[in-house]
Order: C-alpha cells, then structure tokens, then sequence
C-alpha cells in the first residue's frame, strides 16, 4: 500500500471529483456525503505518510517512478522530502475543512463546487509531491483550470474580472519558467529534478532562469537550488520585494472597509515572511557561511507558511459564517457581535491574535524565527520585519474592536444567531491545529530537518563552470 | 521497359479506391438515393472507413517506394496522413449530417465534392513531383469552392465562395509561377531531382522561385499576410463546410510543405525558414490579437487557426527533422480538436438557431452541462493547458525551437499563446459565469453527442498519454 501511497493521494481526489461532477445537482446531498467521504479518506491516507517518514535524512521518501512521455525523457515520478510532507498534509487537511465549510453555503451548483475542490487537491498534491520537472508543470498548470471556475462561478462581486486576471497572469508568469526548464532540459536530456540540480550553468544562464522561475512562484523554494549562484546573487532582490509585502501591505491593510480584502492583505504581508525567511538564507549563506542562521530562516518560512494556511483559512471562514447571516463584508455593518455570538467571538478573537503574531498561536512561531534569522543578515532587515508586528497588531485589533467588541451594532447584529454545530466543529478543529503548532512546533520541525539542511548545503554549492 | 503488374499499383490503392469509391457514390445517390438522401450520407461514411482500410493494406510499413517514375512517393508519413484524412472526414460527414440535412444540402453531388476535396489532400501526401504538387491542390481547391458555395441561396456563402476563389486562383499562378522557375532552373520537375539540383550556392533566380512557392504555401495554410479568405469563409460557408476546411486542408498544407520544403528543397533551406519565420510571427502576432475582438465564434476560430498555423510554420522554421515531427503532432492534434469544436457548434445548433455567435453560448453548462464541459475541454486544449493534448503540441514546438537556438521565437511563442489563452478562456467565462437567458436548453442527439464526448476523451487521453501519438510522429518520420 505504502509504495502507491502518493499516487492515491493524487488521483483518489482526482477520481472522486469527477465522480461528484457526474453526479450533478440531481442529488445534491448525496453529492455533499461523497465529496465529504472521500476527503476524509484522503486525509487518512495522508497520515501514513507522516508517520513512515524518516525526518533525519533529507532523501526523497515514497519514491514511484514509471517512464512516461519517452520523447522527452519525462518520468511519473513522485517523492516527498520534509519540505513537501508538511504542505501535502496541509492541503488534505484544509480540503476536508473546506468541503464541510460549504455543507449549506453552497446551493448553487454544489456537485461542481466540491468536484473542483476535490480535483484541485489531487493537483495540489501532484504539485508537491512531483520529482520531474515536466511532471510538476503539467500539475501546476493544470491547478489553473479548477481554479479558475471556483473563482468565476462562486466569487464574489468582479469574479470574471478577477479570475481572468488571476490565470493570464500566472500563466504568463509559468510559461517563462517553462522556457527556462525545456533550456535545461536540452542540456541534461532529463526533466528530473534531481539532474536539474547537478546541471552545470553560467552566471548569466543562472540570472535569466532565477527571473523566469521567480516570474512563476516566489514560494516554491527548493525549486531555485536549481541556480544557487543566480540565487545567492539575487536574493537581495526578492528579499526587498518581501519586505515591501510586508511593510506596505501592512498599511493597505489598515486601510480597509472590507473584512476579506483586510484579511487578503495581511495574507499577502504573511507571505512576504515566506519569501522573506528563504531569500534571507541565500543572503546568510553567501555573506557570513552561517548555516544555522540559514537554516533558521528555511524553517521559519515553513513554519509560516503552514500557519498562514491554518490561519488565514479560519479568517476567511469567519467573514464567511458572518456573511452567511448578514450578507456584508464591510466592516461598518457590524458592531458588538461577542454580544449575540459569543461562541464565534472567542473562535475570531483567538484568529485574530494568531495572525498578530501572538505568543503561543502558530502565527508567533514562523514570525519570530524569521525576524531571528534576519538578524544574521541585517540589522536593518530586521527592523524592517519587525515592523510587522507593530502593523499586524493594528489592523488586526482594529478589526476586531470594529466588529466583535462595543456596543450591539444595529438590528441585523441583534438578530444573529450563534455557531451551528458545524460551524463550530470546523473552527475548533482549526483553533486546535493554530494553538498545537504554536506551543509544540516540534513535530513539524522533525520531520523538515533532513531537508533543511540539505538544502542550505545546495545553497552554499556552486556550479559556475570553473574557469 | 518492365511488365505491369496489379502489385506495381497496389501502394496507390488509396487513390485507386477512392476515385472508384466517387464513381460508386455518383451511381448509387442517382439510383438509391435520390428518394432517401440519408442512405447516401451512411454509404459515404461507409466508403471512407473502407478507405481506411485500403490504406491500411496497401501499407508497407517502414519502407519507401518510389513509384512511376518518382511521381508519386509512398512511405509511413504518406500513410499516417491518410489514415487521418479519412478517419477526420469520416468524422467531419458524421458530426454535419443532421444539419445537412435540415439545409436541404444533403445532395449526392455534396458527399462526391467531399471525396475529391479528399482525393487530393490523398495525391498531396504522396506528391513526388511539381506536377502532383499543383495536381492535389487544384483538386482540393477546386471541390473546395463549389462546396463553400453549395447552399446556392445563401448571399454570404457566394460571396465567401468568390473570395476564397479569385484568391486562390491568384495563388495557384504564383505557385506555377514559382514551379516554372524552378524547373527552368534545374530541368526537373522531380522533388527529389530538385533535391539534388540545388545543393551549391543560391541563385537569385532561386530565391525568386522559392519566394513564389512559400507564398503559395501561405496562402494554403491560410498565413498572415495572406489569410484574408480564412475569417470570410470560415464565417460564410454553410457549418459544415467551415468543418471541413477547418481540418483536412491542414493536413494538406503540412503535407505540401513537406514534400515541397523539407524534402525537396532541404538543401536550401536556410533561405526558406527565414521567410516562414516572418509569415510565422505575423499569423501568431494578427491572429490572436485580432480573435481577441471577434463576436462570432466561427471568425473567431477562423483567426484561432491562422495563429495556430503559426505554430506550425515554427515548427517548419526549424529546418530540422525535429522540427518538422513536432510540426507534424501539431497538425494532426490541432486538426483533431478543431474537429470537436466545430462538432460542438453543430450540437448546439438546430432549425432556426445556428450557434454562431460567442453570445449564443451564455450560461450553456446549465442548459446543456454536458456539451458545455466537452466544449470547456476542448478550448482548453487549444489554449495549451495540461492535461490536455494542445499543451504538449505548443511544447513540442517550443522545445523543437530553443534546441535550435531560436529562444526570441519561441518567446514570442508562449506571449502569444497567454494572450491567445484570453479568447479560449472567454468561451468557457460565457458558457459557465454567464446566465443562461432564455436560450434554448439542450437536445439528446445522442450519437453525435457520444462520438464528441470521444473527441474530447482523445483531448484528454492523449494529453496524460503523449508518449502514443509523439512516438508514431516520430516512427513515420524515422527518426526512431
């Protein structure tokens, strides 16, 4: 079972959501209970998997590997190292949260909502879990169509807008990194990512493939070992673009009369912590040699981005039950809501702390390992990142004080009702995750070991033809 | 002088069959099936998958046979091609003959135009000369303006049935043109004459005759700057003609440009990769800029598939055998997608609503789900998204590309497809974020509807199954 363990996480979820499509609305409800089952099941299996897996050794685990497209020399082959365990569980985890979240939500449509949700996840995982470059193309490209009907068919207001905008940029971002892997393919005669990384390459060819993969994702980190001397060279670059995310955003963010856009621009200010705590192990290693402070920095970004992933997904799931009673996003229309649902209050201001940054959520964790690692770097890096904490306290309270405390609003604040006990299951369950991560982080940080200092020795390597 | 034989004709038996499966047709609508056109129809459908199979017998596989006096070649691509060219008329005929027969087109004369339009794409994949070069074209162009003008009371379809007519016959003189020069310049009229003609430096009398045969290419593929036909017939002709001229003239015009360039005139080849590099980046750069403001889906595919011509002229571009194969997947890939997309507009339409317009589509995945997910899948496709098909043919292009060095052209490339992307991805915004209005909800049609939901499968399959198609690409152009 263990050897096709991958794959049923890949196409189980694939599977299932064409299943539920073909079910259709006609049975909505059985429809809700399959999607439900099988994102359960996925979860399920996922948990083997971290279990078996050896946090020492920064091997690829799980190894599958077929020969697939011959032509190019592209292979099925999939593993997962301590950086992709954690994301692929966290992408289980979440669907399943994701699929209950939209029980009674959804109405319209509901076969496809949960279809693509459902797709979307096998992808997700295929994205992670891919060892070939052609092999993670294909998924990352893929991810786009799910995404791009969840967007336009349930957004919000501008969703067409939003959702063309959404694919043409990243498609636009993704076919230079796709230029950049069939240019390194030409020279290997391998998509493997493992023969990727021993290819030899100019400083030059480093610099435009280092541009083109950071056109495509910033956050796919290991994915830029593939240039460490473009990286080392350039993270100076990404390291700025972070600090604006943070920094700048973080006032946006203050400025906001909608609760969502709030709560996106923070998100964004807690991805540039991601980039920011990677890009500043590229800049250690190449300044001072100092593998733990590098290290450091690679944990923390993980750690922030699993986080974020639990936390910005409560805060996005408390607009929503708000919305589902009120149906507002703004902030004015609220007002005093910890009197009528005090339940959902204690639930939002735990969230909300978490995304400040407090103590004992998993939000202070990633945070404070990165602003620790940017001190190795720079003083200034740090008082930059730091900034962070002062400007997510305050828009973060601010919304707080705004809608949960004060007096009762106005009638529509009068007349909510509490958590149903769905609502209330799911956001224990993520409260449960945001404070576990928070005051015992360690099992996350085992099982991410290997890999992290693998991947600081391939930072520090170089593969400049020697002269 | 050597004895004819029955076994010296058998590679041509492709040929052979059609032009006697023409005259069985002729006979049998005169005698059965004036009363009952629909019997017509099904003999046809019948005749062209015998085709399949006469060419399946006359193979050799592996082999390539010069015959009648280098006229006519027949090796593995020959073959290929016109396996495919039967399959995708034999589906072409399938997906029109509900609206044939609501047009009142359903005539003996229409399938008879069909089958030589079919005889000379058949001649074209097998052309060993100038002669049978200009021969396959006049043949398929010629049954291609009477079939575009077929529904005689229409006024769009004449006028698209002239225009495509005068500048055709404009670019069948300069294709002549070109040939005379040619032959003047070498004394052959054999491909594999010229081959050997022109091995030493260019002449200018050279240059002119090339200049003059690639234009003529241009014009076939439909390429910018001479696709002005392209957008008015695929838009005037009745659907179903738009159907046909859509897909197998494609394979022609690969074909054509094969024997002709690639093989006949490898040795220069450098003087003709430049000029399809211009045509190349002008068809990509006019048809997708220009389908982006287009309201009806038919122009709208007619300028989709002068850019996708573009990509297939990249693959020419190359002037290597690498590029030429991913030029080949190309072709018969986008062929087979273009066939289910126009199949899709024949299954939306019906008596007094020809889904014409990109309008007609709003809100389709709740009026009919299933058709607007195969029409999602196909778009997709074409705008070169994994996991379907279309994403490896752009692939295999580009990658045929940098491996020669050309990283501008193939950048172009992909800026192209993203913003050729934002028209694919307006159909699929309209059929499922658009409400649905009150247009008409779907109907069963349940054959049509299983051999599209097929098409769109092949989309699908051969997308997470590449290897298949890429490696009988590769066989037919022994490259194995």
């Amino acid at each position: 079972m263990t050897q096709y363990l991958l794959s049923t996480l890949i196409w189980l979820p694939i599977a299932g959501g064409f299943l539920t499509l073909l079910l259709g609305d006609g049975s909505r409800n059985l429809a809700r209970w399959l999607s439900l089952g099988i994102a359960v099941a996925t979860f399920a299996f996922s948990i083997p998997l971290y279990l078996g897996f050896d946090g020492s050794t920064a091997a690829f685990q799980f190894i599958e590997r077929t020969a697939w497209i011959t032509t190019f020399n592209a292979d099925y082959s999939l593993g997962v190292d301590g950086i992709a365990l954690p994301l692929i569980l966290l992408t289980t985890f979440t669907t399943v949260l994701i699929v209950a979240a939209g029980w009674d939500v959804i109405t319209e449509r509901t076969a496809q909502y949960l279809g693509a949700f459902l797709i979307l996840e096998g992808l997700m995982v295929g994205v992670f879990a891919a060892m070939d470059a052609m092999l993670f193309y294909f998924f990352w490209e893929a991810m786009l169509i799910p995404m791009f009907l969840i967007i336009g068919i349930w957004g919000g207001p501008r969703r067409v807008y939003a959702t063309i905008k959404f694919f043409l940029y990243t498609f636009l971002g993704s076919v230079f990194m796709l230029i950049a892997l069939i240019y390194m393919y030409l020279k290997t005669g391998d998509y493997s990512i493992a023969a990727l990384q021993q290819l030899p390459l100019t400083a030059t060819e480093q610099r435009l493939i280092f541009l083109a993969f950071l056109a495509a994702f910033a956050v796919k980190v290991p994915m830029f070992t593939i240039t460490p001397d473009g990286s080392r060279e350039l993270s100076w670059l990404v390291i700025a673009l972070s600090l604006i995310a943070v920094v700048y955003i973080g006032f946006v963010a203050l400025v906001q009369q909608d609760m969502k856009k709030l709560i996106a621009y923070s998100s964004i200010a807690h991805m540039g912590f991601v980039t920011l705590g990677a890009f500043l192990a590229y800049d250690i290693v190449a300044n001072t040699g100092g593998v733990q402070g590098a290290a450091l920095g690679i944990d923390g970004a993980m750690v922030q981005m699993i986080s974020h992933g639990l936390v910005s997904g409560a805060m996005f799931l408390c607009v929503g039950v708000m919305y589902d009673r009120v149906h507002s996003r703004q902030i004015s229309p609220y007002g005093g809501v910890i009197n009528t649902m005090p339940k959902f209050g204690a639930f939002m201001v735990l969230f909300s702390m978490a995304n400040a940054g407090l103590p004992a959520t998993s939000g202070f964790v990633g945070e404070f390992m990165v602003i620790l690692a940017s001190f190795k770097a720079n003083f200034w890096y740090a008082f930059a990142a730091g900034t962070t904490l002062i400007l997510g306290a305050a828009y973060t309270l601010w919304l707080v004080k705004r809608v949960i405390f004060g007096p009762v609003g106005n009638d529509h604040v009068a007349a909510l009702t509490d958590l149903n006990r769905r609502e209330f299951a799911i956001l224990a369950i993520l409260a449960v995750a945001v404070l576990l991560l928070g005051l015992w982080p360690a099992p996350l940080l085992d099982v991410m070991r290997g890999s992290t200092h693998h991947l600081v020795e391939q930072m520090l390597s170089t593969k400049l033809p020697t002269p | 002088m050597t004895e004819t034989s029955f076994a010296q004709f058998l590679p041509a038996l492709p040929e052979i069959y059609l032009v006697g499966a023409i005259c069985a047709l002729l006979m049998f609508d005169v005698f059965f099936g004036l009363k009952k056109p629909t019997r017509t129809a099904s003999v046809a459908l019948l005749l062209l998958l015998g085709g399949a199979v006469a060419t399946l017998i006359s193979a050799d596989f592996g082999h390539r046979q010069v015959l009648f006096s280098g006229m006519y070649i027949a090796d593995d691509l020959a073959t290929l091609l016109k396996l495919a060219s039967f399959l995708f008329v034999a589906i072409a005929l399938f997906y029109s003959g509900e609206f044939l027969g609501r047009r009142k087109l359903q005539q003996g004369e229409y399938y008879v135009l069909v089958f030589t339009a079919l005889l000379g794409v058949l001649v074209l994949t097998s052309a060993g000369s100038l002669l049978m070069v200009y021969i396959g074209v006049e043949l398929l162009s010629l049954s291609l303006y009477a079939l575009v003008a077929f529904d005689r009371e229409n006024g769009v379809a004449a006028e698209a049935a002239m225009k495509y007519f005068v500048l055709g016959a404009i670019a069948s003189g300069i294709m002549l043109y070109g040939m005379s020069l040619l032959y003047g310049l070498s004394g052959t009229l054999s491909l594999a004459g010229l081959a050997t003609a022109f091995s030493g430096p260019n002449s200018l009398g050279l240059i002119l005759g090339l200049a003059f045969l690639v234009v003529a290419v241009a014009f076939k593929f439909g390429a910018v700057p001479f696709h002005m036909w392209v957008p008015d017939v695929y838009q005037g002709a009745p659907t179903s003609v738009s159907l046909l001229v859509a897909s197998v003239p494609k394979i022609a015009s690969f074909a054509v440009a094969y024997r002709l360039l690639a093989e006949g005139l490898g040795e220069v080849s450098g003087t003709w990769t430049q000029m399809l590099s211009v045509l190349a980046v002008l068809s990509l750069l006019f048809g997708n800029l220009i389908a982006i403001a287009q309201t009806n889906l038919r122009r709208m595919l007619a300028y989709s598939a002068i850019s996708n011509v573009g990509f297939i002229l990249l693959g020419f571009v190359t002037g290597t055998g690498d590029g030429y194969e991913a030029a080949l997947y190309f072709t018969l890939v986008y062929v087979m997608v273009v066939l289910g997309t126009f199949g899709a507009i024949l299954l939306a339409s019906r008596e007094g609503f020809e889904a014409d317009e990109i309008a007609d589509y709003k809100g389709l995945s709740s009026r009919d789900p299933s058709l607007a997910f195969m029409v999602a899948v196909l778009m997709f496709s074409t705008a070169g998204i994994p996991p379907f098909v279309g994403f490896w043919a752009k692939l295999r292009i580009i990658e045929s590309l940098v491996n020669v060095g050309h990283l501008w052209l193939s950048i172009i490339a992909v800026v192209m497809s993203v913003i050729g992307a934002f028209y694919y991805l307006r159909i699929v915004w309209v059929m499922y974020f658009d409400p649905p209005g009150d247009l008409p909800r779907g109907q069963p049609r349940l054959a049509l509807r299983f051999v599209l939901g097929l098409n769109a499968a092949a989309a699908l399959g051969l997308g997470l199954f590449p290897d298949v198609l890429l490696n009988v690409c590769q066989t037919v152009l022994h490259r194995g």
